[in-house]
């Protein structure tokens, strides 16, 4: 037992070159943002808009920039990979030894899912669901703060262990008994347990917020039935996240009670059981995939209906559609694990059940064809994001059919035409949605919209980056090409990886294209300003209020009519040639900003790294820091502030003088 | 009828709106959400314990040539157990009464009374565990005996938050009287400890009746 448990200056990785330069790299660019911040005094600013912000907002753009961060990371590792399959064929090692090749591929997918697209997705459900709801903040504004900083303390650890120590060799998923301490005796996998579960605690608290939210804070008149599809897709994802993310949290702590305690659940000895791991994990696992993508379904149902200016096709069938598949994915677990030796039986009934879960997606893609036919369809960029989506998804799901035969599962598990298969359903359903989502919701959050040009760009070094990587993969899963493999013994499959390789640059391209997009956009930003808070001629109701929304969104709550509440809205002002009569506005209460969320975080990264480290007295004083400041907050007694009627009414006014100016805009032209 | 204290509109509090608890006449008040929201995350929680009851089933015959259920539990301490949590059940409810009544001082002797059985209740569990190691069938010796320390350890590590919370309920009653807020914290508080029962109530069919089945 020493002060630092077994954290000594050997866990700095001096004599290894590629993390050492990227370390000093990433720590220069945090200090020299730090610096920039500083300089331009913008540190109150944060505090207060954004790192103590309770405003449901401003939480979702602070999930969507951590996420855009976290997707260089995850690309980096990404390209990385192929680099070295690429270069490592027949003779040559490639550059990556293996220890440090397996710490990129495990790296690569547990930031991808659960600090990219899952951040990404909250993100969105965060910033649109109150707005389209027709309310100021979600249930518990600053329990989403808390969730938040736990997500961001999660990524920290991840990212941290790049520096101190090393990453977990075991892939994403950290499957025992690889993952026991015999076998892994590093700080690798604790690093992976430990940042998942706090990040999981976030994610937890993120799921009985929004089902609360749904389910109980909506606008007058807003029943079931009206709500718009995004927060139909984002309850469904909701309620998996709070069925589902219970298992990962036991799974991960079994692991860890079998780590740090000797326990035996899935050792080798002691009676202990791996594969109740796999199934365990996989409870989660196989829902956690429609938590991504079933929000990523609502942001493509959106998108198609605002673009085709059409009500979206068969609403109700896409309402139970969604519901099926959230009950469908708690059935289809077993189909990761085929080959665990479960019998014929039951690999026949998990094999049906996941192609069954295919009908009420291609129900989906059926709704959102339809939805465009006899459209006035708009090819803006969201739009050439949703038509991508479906040719990259259809095949995306039609190998994952041919997945889904146990016979056929058993030739390629564990086979690049696996891996082919996921990113393929990921990045075309997940990724090219929340691209769809980020240009097409960008100027509500901050009041002009995207270069168009550079969009389309991105787009297309998506699509055919994409296309180009993934494609050569199924062709060498089928001939027998394991996945996460350091070096490529048969020199007849490089042409591929070298395909594979130069789609993966396109890819980065337009990863860079987006950032240029970004820049390009803010700086030429008065020539794309969103006036009006409707530029997309929008059909739910946050396009009702400006862009941005004032912090509380909606002076008067709206009172909902009809299946697309602001588009009734705005068709009864075109017909009546006016705007409704002026509500009575009074003042209104909105929560105040607390630090809560980000102290908590602190103590919570303090204590995540004590353990992973085993510095026990660092560790309770987390914990004990923790639970202090729960309770210095729940000793509050300012809960809300107050704003003046006059400030609503004001703010209210000029809103009503703009939507005045639009609608006899919109008159002269019908 | 909202007084002047109260919130002015309808902000956050939703105060405005009536409580029909379907949602679509609008935001639901805070005596609504809030308790709706833990109630969900009591069902996460459920979740989280039927994982470890599956683990618990599937590794319960994993014995590894050790201690088998049968030669482990006492029959009488579990009921004594039962008992201790169940009353201080029962008093936690008569607590929420004495709080409805604002009366301070039952209000704080029931809450007492609850936390002190639900730690005569840890106690003899922690006995029940000590007694257990030191016979040798500690989590380390074999899957079941990790499954089941697991299972029940969760349980009562469960129990020990609530004390907790019960202790920092009465210290906040006690500062700042029965408001609307802490009475919302104080009716969580009881959903908890009711919630901790039915999972006991599981914990005692599954892992103690059935592991003593002759």
């Amino acid at each position: 037992m020493t002060l630092f448990g077994r954290l000594t200056w050997d866990a700095i990785p001096f004599s290894q070159p590629i993390p050492l330069i990227t370390s000093l790299v990433v720590l220069i660019a945090v200090a020299a943002i730090a610096v920039w911040i500083t300089r331009n005094h913008w540190w109150p600013y944060l505090w207060n808009e954004y790192i103590t912000s309770t405003d449901h907002k401003r939480i979702g753009v602070m999930y969507i920039v951590l996420a855009l961060v976290m997707l260089v990371r995850g690309f980096a590792d990404a390209i990385m990979m192929r680099a070295q399959q690429a270069l490592a064929i027949g003779q040559s090692q490639g550059y990556l030894p293996p220890e440090h090749y397996d710490q990129i591929f495990s790296a690569h997918g547990t930031i991808m899912i659960f600090f990219v697209a899952m951040p990404f997705v909250i993100g969105f459900m965060n910033f649109v669901v109150p707005l389209q709801l027709g309310v100021r903040d979600v249930a518990f504004p600053t329990m989403n703060n808390v969730s938040f900083w736990l997500t961001a303390s999660g990524m920290l650890l991840v990212n941290l262990s790049l520096f101190i120590g090393e990453f977990a060799r075991t892939g994403w998923l950290a499957f025992p008994p690889l993952s026991e301490k015999a076998f892994s005796p590093g700080v690798g996998v604790d690093y992976y347990l430990v940042a998942l579960q706090i990040s999981g605690v976030g994610t937890l608290l993120t799921g009985v917020n929004f089902v609360t939210t749904i389910l109980k804070t909506r606008a007058p008149g807003m029943s079931y039935l009206r709500m718009p599809i995004f927060c139909w897709t984002s309850l469904a994802s909701n309620l998996l996240i709070i069925a589902a993310f219970p298992v990962l949290t036991v799974a991960l702590a079994l692991l860890m009670l079998d780590r740090y305690l000797g326990f035996h659940f899935f050792t080798n000895d002691g009676g202990g059981n791996s594969m109740l791991y796999m199934n365990l994990i996989w409870v989660w696992g196989h829902p956690e995939v429609y938590i991504l993508v079933l929000p990523a379904f609502g942001i493509y149902s959106e998108v198609a209906s605002t673009f085709s200016s059409k009500p979206l096709f068969g609403y109700r069938s896409m309402v139970f559609a969604t519901l099926a598949i959230c009950i469908i994915s708690f059935c289809v677990w077993l189909h990761h694990f085929f080959t665990m030796g479960a019998g014929a039986d039951v690999n026949a009934v998990f094999g049906i059940a996941s192609m069954i879960i295919g009908v009420p997606t291609g129900v989906k893609i059926y709704n959102w064809l339809f939805t465009m036919y006899g459209g006035r369809v708009r090819f803006n960029v969201p739009m050439y994001w949703l038509i991508g989506f479906m040719l990259t998804f259809v095949i995306g799901g039609l190998t994952g059919v041919l997945l889904a035969i146990p016979p056929v599962d058993f030739i390629v598990h564990n086979s690049l035409f696996l891996v082919a298969h996921f990113h393929q359903v990921i990045i075309g359903g997940v990724v090219f949605a929340l691209m769809a989502g980020y240009t097409y919701w960008f100027p509500k959050a901050f009041g002009f919209t995207l270069d168009e040009r550079l969009g389309k760009a991105v787009f297309w070094c998506w699509f055919i980056g994409f296309h180009l990587a993934f494609m050569p993969l199924y062709v060498l899963g089928f001939w027998g090409a394991t996945r996460r493999m350091q070096h490529i013994p048969d020199p007849t499959w490089a042409p591929w990886l070298d395909v594979a390789f130069v789609g993966a640059a396109i890819i980065g391209l337009g990863i860079v294209l987006t950032v240029v997009q970004l820049l390009y956009s803010i700086k030429t930003r008065e020539q794309r300003l969103d006036v009006t808070g409707d530029p997309w001629d929008g059909r739910t109701l946050e396009w009702l209020t400006l862009s941005p929304p004032p912090h509380y969104n909606f002076a008067v709550l709206p009172d909902v009519h009809g299946e697309e509440a602001y588009w009734t809205r705005k068709q009864t002002a075109i017909k009546e040639e006016k705007l409704i009569d002026e509500p009575n506005y009074q003042p209104i209460e909105m929560p105040v900003n607390t630090p809560t969320g980000v102290i908590v975080a602190f103590f919570a990264s303090v204590c995540g790294f004590a353990v992973i480290w085993y510095i026990w007295w660092l560790a309770i004083l987390g914990l004990v820091g923790a639970f202090a400041v729960l309770v210095w907050y729940a000793w509050r007694d300012e809960h809300e502030h107050i704003i003046p009627v006059e400030e609503v009414r004001a703010n209210a006014r000029e809103r009503r003088r703009i939507r005045h100016e639009l609608l006899q805009e919109l008159i002269k032209s019908t | 009828m909202t007084t002047a204290s109260e919130a002015p509109a309808v902000g956050l509090t939703h105060q405005a709106s009536e409580n029909t608890g379907l949602g679509h006449r609008g935001p639901q008040s805070k005596s609504i959400v809030v308790p709706y929201g833990f109630w969900l995350f009591v069902l996460s929680d459920m979740v989280l314990f039927s994982a470890l009851f599956a683990t618990y089933a599937s590794l319960v015959h994993a014995t590894d040539g050790g201690p088998v259920t049968s030669q482990l539990f006492e029959r009488t301490t579990v009921a004594i157990e039962t008992l201790a949590l169940l009353t201080s059940s029962f008093i936690c409810g008569l607590a929420m009464i004495a709080a409805k009544q604002k009366n301070m001082l039952w209000t704080q002797i029931a809450l007492l009374l609850t936390g002190l059985f639900g730690f005569v209740f840890l106690v003899l569990e922690l006995t029940e565990f000590a007694g257990m190691i030191a016979i040798g069938a500690g989590p380390q010796r074999s899957a079941f005996l990790s499954s089941f320390f697991t299972l029940v350890g969760c349980h009562g590590a469960h129990v020990t938050c609530g004390l907790l919370w019960i202790g920092t309920m009465m210290a906040q009653i006690w500062a700042k009287g029965f408001q609307p807020h802490i009475m919302r914290r104080l009716l969580c508080l009881s959903v908890f400890w009711h919630a901790l029962d039915i999972i006991w109530v599981a914990i005692f069919t599954i892992v103690y009746l059935i592991g003593t089945l002759p």
